[in-house]
């Protein structure tokens, strides 16, 4: 058992003796049975399905590590073959050439391609391969929509945010938001009039 | 064939992309029949995790029959039921070797900081994922794993993440004997994470989130204690109280950046992607255990950096772990778990959702509507593909 045995030896021991017996308090002592109520006793947990079922150390599969039936462990362990590069994979300047395999989706392509390309410049220690990367991934949005558009298809933005389920689910929150939209609408309108007036 | 395809931060749709093809003779190709979303994937949806192209498919639990195989494939045939753990790995390379599957040095050319996962951003490899029709599975004799016969599909698929993420969250916590353990997040690897404390021996389970439905699922699902942040103050002073004044033994972060409960942690990391998502629950894990006591990291953050409280973890004398799980370690054993009824995975599932709407899918889990707790996606052909498989073991 962990601490809690320990303590409770400690505080029960007859034998419980040193140089300091006189010149300290023991009101650390007093937390202890206070603790052990917070325990619940072995006989009240049994009720639990399972329960203490992978307390002994031979029944993890991480401790030791070995598990059954035993893992695919070819003889000789060999590396993988090497899979054939066909698109452009970006690959981290903290190892040594590409890896075995590797994905193959969505290569690097327009402003944001330009971008990544340049943030695996940095080893991922430099804070800028992040950032850059993170950059890219926003404006790799608005090329998605102007690829939508290019090839004739108009992107259901409301509909891929999940508007069909707000709708159902949560037609309270639904009003709120198009109510705030709404009011920031307005207010921006009436601003820029404003203003348009003035000048 | 149809897939979830990602436009940008909460924006997902379904569209037909094209069949994915063996690229490596030691790749298959599985027809996917159950796939779930993650909370990870909110991590996706949500933009903070750097490399995560327009065009993307997610995807990383997933389960389906083996439709095609690379000239290398040995063990598996066509019509094989398989789960696929999330990790891509190799077996061979120094990390495999120790089971350290979600650290492969052989899958990932992006990145030496994080291991190959499905359908996880390129940062993680570049990987299309399982919401899908069909899915590319490299390296098809090390990771899948035949799924038996007496478990059924729902079970199985939670068998690729969440419950072994779960299980090594408490594993990782080296739980004790009445040991108190608090798992912070009621999604489903905390959910699965308290009821795996209890197998370990755990003493008291105490499960924190803020949203009430989710409480009142763990606490009937795993027996335990909960408590909601909202309704208390500061959240170590508040578990300091529970245990004594002493703090918990073993705290397990079961949410990662996209936690709630700290506003200049959302400013900083959800809002801004400043640093890596919010450390509110690292802060929380820290201070709320026991001077010596363990920190198990599950959650997960992006790569960049997060502003962690470390002088406390120093001072206290906190042991840490933390990784990926190695879901193909703990397989066998949880397997076991689920025919000995100590454990039934598939009571957590909550909807399913066919894969055509999973932009709905997404906002529902998202936003946590409808009481969800966890979504499973169903391709349009799934049950077509059984029979089939049906039809070839005969």
């Amino acid at each position: 058992m962990d601490n809690g045995t320990a303590l409770v030896k400690h505080d029960n021991n007859p034998d419980h003796d040193h140089d300091f017996e006189n010149t300290h308090d023991h009101t650390h002592h007093q937390v202890q049975p206070e603790l052990r109520q917070q325990r619940k006793s072995r006989e009240e947990l049994t009720h639990i399905k399972g329960w203490g079922a992978d307390l002994d150390h031979k029944n993890r599969p991480g401790v030791p590590m070995e598990r059954t039936p035993p893992r695919y462990t070819p003889a000789d362990m060999p590396t993988p073959q090497a899979q054939v590069q066909k698109v452009e994979v970006l690959v981290s300047n903290e190892r040594p050439g590409i890896t075995q395999l590797h994905g193959s989706r969505q290569p690097p392509s327009g402003l944001s391609g330009m971008l990544r390309r340049a943030a695996f410049k940095f080893t991922e220690n430099d804070i800028r391969h992040w950032l850059i990367l993170l950059g890219a991934d926003r404006i790799n949005v608005v090329e998605g929509i102007v690829d939508d558009l290019a090839h004739g298809h108009v992107p259901n933005i409301l509909g891929e945010m999940g508007i069909k389920a707000e709708w159902e689910h949560n037609k309270k929150g639904l009003a709120t938001k198009v109510a705030i939209a709404g009011a920031i609408g307005a207010a921006a309108y009436f601003l820029l009039k404003d203003r348009d007036e003035r000048y | 064939m149809l897939a979830m395809n990602y436009r940008g931060p909460y924006r997902v749709r379904a569209t037909h992309k094209s069949d994915p093809v063996i690229e490596h003779p030691g790749d298959a190709i599985v027809r996917v029949t159950r796939s779930c979303i993650c909370g990870s994937d909110l991590h996706l949806y949500h933009g903070m995790v750097p490399d995560t192209r327009v065009g993307h498919t997610f995807g990383h639990e997933f389960i389906g029959i083996i439709e095609e195989v690379g000239s290398q494939v040995q063990t598996l045939k066509v019509g094989d039921r398989v789960l696929v753990p999330f990790n891509i790995f190799c077996g061979s390379c120094y990390f495999c070797q120790k089971e350290l599957y979600g650290n492969c040095h052989n899958v990932n050319a992006m990145s030496t900081a994080v291991g190959a996962i499905y359908g996880y951003s390129h940062t993680a490899g570049g990987y299309d994922g399982g919401q899908a029709e069909y899915v590319r599975v490299p390296m098809a004799d090390v990771a899948p794993i035949k799924i038996p016969d007496d478990i059924v599909d729902d079970d199985a698929v939670l068998l690729t993440d969440a419950l072994p993420t779960g299980y090594q969250a408490a594993e990782m916590g080296d739980i004790k004997e009445g040991d108190t353990v608090v798992v912070f997040g009621a999604g489903p690897v905390g959910i699965f994470a308290a009821k795996s404390a209890w197998l370990f021996g755990a003493g008291r389970v105490i499960v924190v989130d803020e949203v009430e439905y989710r409480l009142e699922f763990v606490k009937r699902f795993a027996q335990c204690e909960v408590v909601n942040f909202k309704d208390v103050g500061d959240m170590a002073l508040h578990i300091k109280k529970m245990t004594d004044w002493l703090g918990a033994d073993v705290c397990i972060d079961a949410v990662g950046g996209d936690a709630a409960g700290s506003m200049a942690q959302t400013v900083t990391g959800r809002l801004m992607k400043m640093q890596a998502g919010a450390s509110t629950v690292l802060h929380w894990c820290i201070n709320s255990v026991r001077k010596g006591g363990n920190v198990s990291i599950v959650g997960v953050y992006g790569p960049t950096f997060n502003a962690v409280p470390i002088g406390n973890a120093l001072n206290k004398g906190i042991t840490m772990r933390m990784n990926q799980a190695s879901v193909k370690r703990h397989v066998p054993r949880l397997i076991e778990h689920i025919r000995a009824g100590h454990i039934d995975p598939k009571q957590i599932i909550t909807h399913r959702i066919p894969l055509e709407d999973v932009g709905d899918a997404y906002h529902i889990f998202s936003s946590k509507l409808d009481n969800c707790i966890k979504p499973i996606l169903i391709p349009p052909r799934a049950h077509e593909v059984r029979a089939v498989a049906a039809s070839v073991a005969k």
